[in-house]
């Protein structure tokens, strides 16, 4: 016990710790050189640039790259498919159909909120709806009706993202290619603390249950012969894990592979225990995507690279290279 | 002993063909019971719904007076463990993890107590698995797996265990050993239930044989009773010759 215990700690702190480094580290980095001093002492500009635009875009990267590894860890154990994504059950799909809708009708603002903001949110909400309402029979939800609902629904909305982008005049069909590609931009801080009161309990409440997702992982007669009400538990990893992957969809648009390659590589590194697995993926798809986007905005300064593009331009190499150096130990 | 499963005229249909039918049953603690068959008999159909894992069945299956579907899933799963076929995992889990896995019912924090290891660690030592505790479930053989999925069974420390084929993919020696460590189980009290196609260690180990064919109990008595040639030929189709061994024990020769 002392062992398991101990693994933990050492596991989630180093994850943690290295999250942190990179959120302080990553804010001092950018194109213009900034003085840390001056910033402290509040002087212009380098206060603006380290408080108002750099530290928030890192923290938003930091909370979407761990929504993001979360919702991937929590996919690949429910639908027992290493290869499952955060975007797999077509929330994401949802959301950035509302996006691009916004887009073309030319939406601007909602109240004070940016209407792709409101408009991916509703998309994402309608389809999270809409795939539990086809996956449920009776009071029963299988993986397997899930994902069918989930790809369905999936292929429907990308069908109607290309429609709209079809119709849509050059410069809309711009702002839609780029809003695909996902981007982190600098939030103001009350809409940071919005997301991070909707990401941080709906991480914590899947870690709790992560005995029962190792459970889920192998399958669901096995979960279930072993007191875990399969369902319930299904249900409760859809909404959350949607939630997650919609969060974080509306505001940094569909940025892949970090909900992938960040539990790929951990498994890897960890095994598969979900009480080591999802706190660690958390902290290292944060550092993951903070970095990602840290070399989004300087590697081509003053032109930005869009993120998802360097997440998989560093992510794949990386993976390729772990899976070779550990293929001895890989069984499949 | 005590009734622990009354089964009722319970019934299952899969798009309106009878799987299972009308069968009639009742499973006491303390038995060691072996469940044979052709293939498509119902034999996995009769352990699914015992083990609450099949919902929709008709006619009564109860255990302890109560549907195992209406029983609360944790309080059951302390009560009853169930043996798949096989088992296919995806993801990296070690032996013991897996092992583990059996102590979910009794637990609720996020860490193992120490009466969960101590459980994990017998489980392991019985089912001769100590070896290879730390090997990917997916590098081990098929005989390995199914005494590791034995482990994590016996680790539930349930009164039920309920098997589907446990000793498909095992050795002569690990087949043997198996059926010996389930009598001890059930000499110790728990009621056994094992589906089977090994008719000899069933006839050599099992108090009871039920024989199903076709959906419904075709048979259910003593070995000796059950394996009788013209039983054998009704059932399976096939001619065979029941011998007795040195301690009375029957045992059959077919194919001839």
């Amino acid at each position: 016990m002392a062992n398991s215990r101990r693994r933990f700690w050492i596991a989630v702190l180093s994850s943690a710790a290295a999250a942190l480094a990179v959120l302080c580290l990553a804010p001092l980095v950018g194109s213009t050189s900034i003085d840390f001093s001056r910033a402290l002492a509040g002087l212009s500009p380098d206060h603006e640039i380290l408080f108002y635009t750099r530290l928030p875009r890192v923290l938003l990267a930091l909370l979407a790259g761990g929504a993001l590894a979360v919702a991937g860890v929590l996919f690949q154990a429910m639908l027992r498919d290493a290869l499952a994504t955060p975007y797999t059950l077509g929330v994401s799909s949802g959301a950035s159909l509302g996006a691009v809708a916004a887009i073309c009708m030319g939406w601007r603002e909602v109240g004070h909120l940016p209407a792709i903001w409101l408009a991916s949110f509703a998309g994402a909400g309608l389809v999270l709806f809409l795939v539990m309402g086809i996956a449920t029979e009776g009071r029963r939800m299988s993986s397997f009706t899930l994902l069918l609902a989930g790809v369905s629904i999936n292929t429907i909305c990308l069908a109607a993202i290309l429609f709209l982008q079809y119709i849509a005049n050059f410069g809309q069909t711009f702002a839609i290619v780029r809003w695909l590609m996902g981007g982190i931009d600098a939030v103001d801080y009350s809409t940071l603390g919005w997301f991070a009161a909707a990401v941080l309990p709906a991480v914590g409440l899947i870690f709790l249950r992560a005995r029962d997702w190792n459970l889920m992982a192998v399958g669901e007669d096995w979960a279930a012969a072993r007191g875990v009400s399969v369902s319930r538990l299904m249900l409760t990893g859809y909404v959350l894990g949607s939630f997650l992957a919609g969060s974080v969809t509306a505001l940094a648009g569909p940025i892949g592979f970090v909900g992938l390659i960040v539990p790929h590589a951990l498994r890897l590194k960890l095994g598969a225990d979900h009480r080591l697995l999802l706190p660690c993926s958390f902290f290292t798809g944060a550092a993951f995507l903070a970095i990602c986007d840290t070399v989004a905005r300087t590697a081509l300064a003053p032109t930005e690279i869009p993120v998802g593009v360097v997440t998989a331009l560093l992510g794949g190499p990386f993976f390729i290279w772990l899976l070779r150096s550990k293929r001895r130990s890989l069984w499949i | 002993m005590s009734v622990l499963y009354s089964l009722a005229d319970a019934g299952m249909r899969y798009h309106g063909a009878p799987v299972l039918d009308a069968v009639t049953l009742s499973f006491a603690s303390g038995q060691l019971v072996a469940i044979i068959g052709p293939n498509g008999a119902g034999k996995s159909t009769l352990l699914g719904i015992m083990a609450g894992l099949r919902p929709g069945h008709t006619g009564r299956c109860e255990y302890r007076g109560v549907e195992p579907t209406r029983w609360p899933r944790r309080a059951f799963a302390r009560k009853v463990a169930f043996i798949p076929q096989s088992l296919r995992v995806e993801f990296p889990f070690t032996a013991e993890q897996v092992v583990l896995m059996g102590r979910t019912p009794h637990c609720d924090g996020l860490f193992e107590s120490p009466s969960d290891l101590d459980a994990v660690e017998r489980a392991l030592a019985i089912t001769d698995t100590l070896a290879f505790r730390h090997r990917d479930f997916r590098s081990l053989s098929g005989g390995e797996r199914q005494r590791v999925i034995l482990a994590s069974a016996v680790a539930q420390q349930p009164e039920t265990l309920l098997l589907d084929e446990p000793t498909t993919f095992l050795d002569l020696q690990h087949q043997v050993a198996i059926y010996r460590l389930l009598r001890d189980l059930s000499r110790q009290g728990m009621l056994v239930v094992a589906v089977t196609h090994d008719l000899n260690l069933a006839a050599a180990f099992a108090d009871r044989i039920v024989v199903l064919n076709a959906g419904r109990v075709a048979a259910d008595a003593a070995p000796a009773e059950v394996l009788r040639p013209e039983k054998i030929l009704e059932v399976f189709g096939v001619a065979s010759e029941l011998h007795r061994g040195p301690e009375g024990r029957p045992w059959i020769l077919y194919g001839q």
